[in-house]
């Protein structure tokens, strides 16, 4: 089959995903002839809408191992790792007010987290991860204190898509008794996930990220050993056990759970699909390009995700070469700012690496001929402008880069 | 971001890629910028040295396609100028012929800074000459 050039191709799944059409056709009849409020109790109207949401959340519920009655929806991940966070140190503010998380982590629990320490609700370690991306385990035990209540960290990194030990920081937390959150946003769905196995307290969910819809995410919470409770963000009709009051999107909510219901009986299938593929993509450039370095662990990752750096070349300006596909770059490109990728600093790449690097996220959509496509215009791309690279030339010419004295701006 | 137009032209057709013999008396190379900040300019010109006219110039660049085309811009402005003309080239010029964003200025400022820096070696490398001439006249 001949590819679509039309438009570039869509090689970016970990920034988020096009929705799959059955999971629109589930939606469909909640936007108008079943249209009613899941919390009507006194008509059908009401009833069939809480109805599909109960279907739903037991949808979300079997995708991660856990009780339906342990999963609340939200408009997003970013609301999820937000009540996680601000829930937690307000409910739990007798015991302590420390949490461990990572560098690596999104912003959304970042930025959260900076929020908590500016206002003097919590102080905050940030670990940095090994070199691969991963965290030390014992660095995290011994950066647990009394005060500790929970660690936060993702199970799946969204720049990098390397997968955390779950299980083995599940254990060190429940030994020390502080609370395990992890944003799975990026995991669930593409690599199993059992919420008991892996000893998680609370877990984050994006739809957009599984084929679903934007604006609708979920939360785990444990009622179990232990029965963790979260102080609400938002305040109103106490709606979702009274952690996230506002009337239930249902449509929504009927997209995320078919979404993921979707990711579960696909998934052998496509872990094995996406693996071929992204090591197809990875070897194609590796055996053409010189001096190409793969960002964390290729051992413990995530099915469709390569991010590499290609030496000699600015992430940035690689962009425009390859306008054929639609990826992404831990330069400037990845927000208003002209930071490089703070994930990629944090694993010590170096910041001339960190401008170089291109994330690849590949999906449910992805075709072979397109990581063929992928391969040759990235070569193509990279070799012209190492031709324009004066890095390269003086690499060449056995100058030591490191040597130079280059004028800072 | 969007790109303007004459930025993809000098992207895709960058002009004057290349390089000049940086141990040529009558070429001045400058190199500004440093990897760790995502953009790295080397520029170079050869200049007439009866006349002070520069007769070719040549860049590389590392970076993105502002920076690419800021530098790939002053070497096209640089040719046929003087240069003393050649030192009087202000990064608002490339700014307005590249429609830049402002998030992009810092890469004019850098083909400035580029530009500057080769003249300044060019001057360099002559003085030296022109001491080297007087002592071996002196000596004689
Ligand atoms: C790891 C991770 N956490 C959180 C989010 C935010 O999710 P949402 O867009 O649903 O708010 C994203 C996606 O942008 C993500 O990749």
């Amino acid at each position: 089959m001949a590819l679509d050039l039309s438009r570039p191709i869509y090689m970016d799944y970990n920034a988020t995903t096009p929705m799959d059409s059955r999971v629109l056709e589930a939606m469909m009849p909640y936007f108008t002839e079943k249209f009613g409020n899941a919390a009507s109790r006194n008509h059908v109207y009401g009833w069939e809408a809480e109805e599909a949401v109960e279907k739903a959340r037991e949808q979300v519920a079997k995708a991660i191992g856990a009780d339906a009655k342990e999963i609340i929806f939200t408009s997003g991940a970013t609301e999820s790792d937000n009540i996680a966070l601000k829930g937690a140190v307000e409910m739990y503010a007798e015991k302590g007010n420390h949490i461990v998380t990572m560098l690596t982590e999104h912003k959304a629990v970042l930025d959260t987290c900076r929020r908590l320490e500016r206002d003097g609700k919590a102080t905050v370690t940030y670990l940095a991860p090994k070199q691969d991306g991963l965290v030390d385990l014992e660095k995290l035990e011994a950066a647990i204190t009394d005060k500790t209540i929970m660690v936060a960290i993702m199970m799946a990194n969204n720049e990098i898509g390397v997968i955390q030990p779950m299980e083995q920081i599940g254990e060190i937390c429940r030994k020390h008794n502080v609370l395990f959150f992890t944003d799975a946003v990026q995991a669930v769905g593409k690599v199993p996930v059992d919420v008991n196995a892996m000893k998680i307290d609370v877990l984050s969910i994006s739809g957009h990220k599984v084929y679903g819809p934007k604006g609708i995410g979920a939360l785990y919470v444990r009622r179990k050993n232990p029965r963790v409770k979260l102080a609400p963000v938002i305040d109103g009709g106490g709606h979702e056990r009274g952690m996230r009051s506002g009337t239930l999107n249902v449509p929504g909510i009927v997209g995320l759970g078919k979404a993921l219901e979707l990711c579960i009986e696909e998934m052998p299938n496509e872990m094995k699909r996406l693996t071929y593929l992204r090591n197809k993509l990875k070897d194609g450039i590796l055996s053409q390009l010189e001096e190409v370095y793969v960002n964390g662990s290729m051992e413990s990752r995530l099915p469709g995700n390569l991010n590499m750096s290609f030496a000699y070349v600015e992430g940035e300006g690689l962009l425009m070469g390859l306008k054929g596909l639609a990826v992404s770059s831990g330069s400037a490109c990845t927000s208003a700012s002209l930071e490089p990728s703070h994930v990629l600093k944090a694993l010590g790449v170096g910041d001339e690496l960190a401008h170089s690097s291109i994330r690849y996220g590949l999906g449910r959509f992805t075709t072979e001929e397109e990581v063929d496509y992928a391969i040759q215009i990235t070569v193509e791309a990279v070799n012209r402008l190492r031709e324009m690279s004066p890095l390269y030339e003086m690499a060449k010419a056995g100058i030591d880069l490191k040597s130079v004295q280059w004028t800072h701006h | 971001m969007a790109y303007s137009a004459k930025v993809i032209d000098h992207y895709n057709n960058p002009r004057n890629v290349g390089s000049l013999d940086p141990k040529d008396d009558s070429v001045g190379t400058g190199l500004v910028g440093a990897p760790e900040c995502g953009d790295v300019m080397k520029l170079q010109i050869k200049v007439n040295e009866e006349t002070g006219v520069i007769e070719d110039a040549k860049f590389k660049t590392f970076g993105c396609g502002s920076a690419i085309a800021s530098s790939s811009l002053a070497t096209e402005m640089l040719k046929g100028k003087t240069i003393e003309e050649a030192a009087a080239i202000k990064n608002t010029a490339i700014v307005q012929e590249l429609n830049l964003p402002p998030v992009k200025i810092h890469c004019s400022v850098l083909a400035e800074d580029a530009i500057k820096a080769a003249i300044e070696d060019f001057k360099k490398k002559q003085a030296a000459k022109r001491a080297k001439a007087q002592e071996a006249l002196t000596n004689a």
